[in-house]
């Protein structure tokens, strides 16, 4: 199992003593064009979550292969890059620029910008034709058919799934009942995420068996080993590094004290992916 | 990096319509005045950015407006309870000031207090919205002191170097009146390390991290 963060939480730059707690490093999610990202207030604070309309604020991909780049290579810590885009030849084309990295996540999720025009199964045969690294593509657990959808992506060629992204929702001011968000809707993430990261990978593991990078509201050891017992290969922390920043050390002494062998029995395979 | 670390309450104490929570230093290291820690809020998800008000021997003191619950919740904190404290983190402010003036507005006087202990008792300007909020201006003796509906910007005289904390309507009109001035800026934060990008403000025209490139910023 590698611990890596969730896309957009973290800044491995101005923080690169978090990102080497961690097996790899994923990037914000990169478009083809710079975006400043929404106009604030981007968070809120919702009972066991909060909310962010970012909006995919990053430099974008021209910049981010001649300056970002360079500086992430030189934090030798395996890089995934996230990818974005409005088109399935958005992705194509900056999976095509990309050389040298663990492995894409193609960001087919972002509820913070207008969904992108093509399917989730387009997109990733577009890209699977534009590279030959890894590729793991991110859904959203909105979709009423989730085994249905990583399948598709599955048969479109994504050699992983990451699971998964916020959740759309909205938090209003209490006493003038005004969205909080500049943007008014949001996407959710925290603890309040956990059971429906727990039933997504569930569903996509058992429909297609790819590795799955496992997210959504982990904050302990306990939520990791309850990830790998649905099927998930790898563990990703998201919210939790805002408030803890320690997160990826303690997790993994959370997870070392846990007797595997109890609550797997022995030679289970999630005991072996723990291990 | 700075530290994160678990701490004690050392006291509580109601100043005026604000609290002064102060928490056993530990191995913290105060930093520069502007410069903010963020608290964790018993039961809420975030912790919550304040700046350090005082730094007494053995602790770092926070003066505290309850506006929400993140803020009631570290108000209600009883001495001996303990919290994680991260920080400090951003930039403060500038100390190498040649004629300093400290401008507070309401709960924006908490870092004025530690900023004046480190620049040799400036003269200080303080406005509040009312008498019982203004009884916090005993934490700097010296200050001048108005309350609504006089604005404290009214105070400012020429040819100072401003080194100002308030709310933004106030923040505004002290940089339209003291080009170079310093000024503390607040937005909504769910990390104060770089890490959310939530945190953004408008700076040279552009949105970027607040509590990376500032929280204090000179006046364009
Ligand atoms: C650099 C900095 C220094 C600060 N110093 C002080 C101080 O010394 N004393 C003091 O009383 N207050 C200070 N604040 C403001 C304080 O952080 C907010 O009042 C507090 O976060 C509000 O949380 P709440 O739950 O009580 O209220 P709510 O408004 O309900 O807050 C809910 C959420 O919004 C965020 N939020 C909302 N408004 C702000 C804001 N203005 N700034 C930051 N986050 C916000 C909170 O972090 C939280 O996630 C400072 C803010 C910043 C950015
Ligand atoms: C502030 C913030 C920014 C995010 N930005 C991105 C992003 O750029 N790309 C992406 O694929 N996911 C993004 N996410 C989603 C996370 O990667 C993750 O899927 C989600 O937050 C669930 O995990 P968590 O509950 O541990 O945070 C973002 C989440 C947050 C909270
Ligand atoms: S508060 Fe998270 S990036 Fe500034």
């Amino acid at each position: 199992m590698r611990l890596l963060n969730a896309s957009g939480c973290l800044d491995a730059l101005t923080a690169p003593e978090v990102a080497r707690q961690l097996d790899g490093f994923v990037t914000k999610t990169i478009t083809p064009l710079p975006r400043e990202g929404n106009a604030p207030p981007r968070i809120a604070e919702t009972a066991h979550g909060m909310l962010n309309a970012i909006g995919l604020a990053n430099p974008g991909r021209e910049r981010f292969l001649a300056e970002t780049l360079p500086r992430l290579h030189e934090l030798k810590l395996p890089l995934w890059i996230s990818v974005g885009g409005f088109c399935a030849a958005d992705y194509a084309e900056t999976c095509a620029a990309l050389a040298g990295v663990e492995a894409i996540e193609l960001n087919l999720s972002c509820p913070n910008v207008d969904e992108a025009a093509d399917s989730a199964a387009e997109i990733v045969a577009a890209c699977r034709r534009a590279t030959t690294l890894p590729l793991y593509a991110k859904l959203s657990a909105a979709h009423p058919d989730l085994g249905e959808v990583a399948r598709a992506v599955a048969a479109a060629g994504a050699d992983g799934l990451s699971l998964i992204n916020t959740l759309r929702g909205m938090a209003l001011h209490p006493r003038t009942l005004e969205p909080v968000l500049a943007r008014g809707q949001g996407g959710l993430s925290g603890p309040s995420l956990k059971p429906v990261a727990l039933a997504a990978v569930h569903t996509c593991y058992a429909a297609t068996k790819l590795p799955v990078v496992g997210m959504g509201g982990v904050v302990t050891g306990q939520d990791v080993v309850e990830l790998v017992a649905c099927g998930a290969r790898d563990v990703a922390l998201g919210t939790v590094l805002f408030s803890d920043p320690d997160a990826p050390s303690r997790v993994r002494a959370e997870i070392a004290s846990v007797d595997l062998d109890e609550v797997f029995g022995t030679a289970h395979e999630a005991s072996e992916v723990l291990a | 990096m700075p530290r994160r670390e678990r701490r004690s309450v050392a006291g509580v104490e109601a100043v005026g319509a604000y609290t002064l929570l102060r928490l056993d230093r530990g191995g913290l290291d105060p930093g520069v005045p502007g410069q903010f820690f963020m608290l964790e809020a018993p039961g809420r998800l975030l912790p919550r950015a304040l700046s350090l008000c005082l730094a007494p021997a053995g602790e770092l003191a926070f003066l505290l407006e309850a506006v929400g619950p993140g803020t009631e919740a570290l108000c209600a904190l009883q001495p001996g309870e303990r919290i994680h404290v991260f920080g400090p983190l951003g930039n403060g402010f500038r100390l190498d000031v040649e004629r300093p003036l400290l401008v507070g507005g309401g709960i924006g006087m908490a870092p004025l207090s530690y900023l004046a202990g480190r620049i040799g008792r400036p003269p200080v300007v303080l406005g509040f919205r009312s008498d019982r909020h203004a009884e916090a201006a005993a934490l700097l003796p010296e200050a001048e002191v108005v309350v609504d509906p006089v604005l404290v910007t009214e105070l400012i005289e020429p040819d100072f170097d401003v080194l100002a904390c308030g709310p933004e309507p106030m923040l505004r009109a002290v940089a339209e009146r003291c080009p170079g001035a310093q000024l503390a800026w607040e937005a909504a934060m769910a990390c104060g390390y770089g890490a959310c990008y939530g945190c953004a403000f408008e700076i040279d025209g552009e949105l970027k991290r607040l509590c990376v490139e500032g929280p204090v910023l000179a006046a364009a």
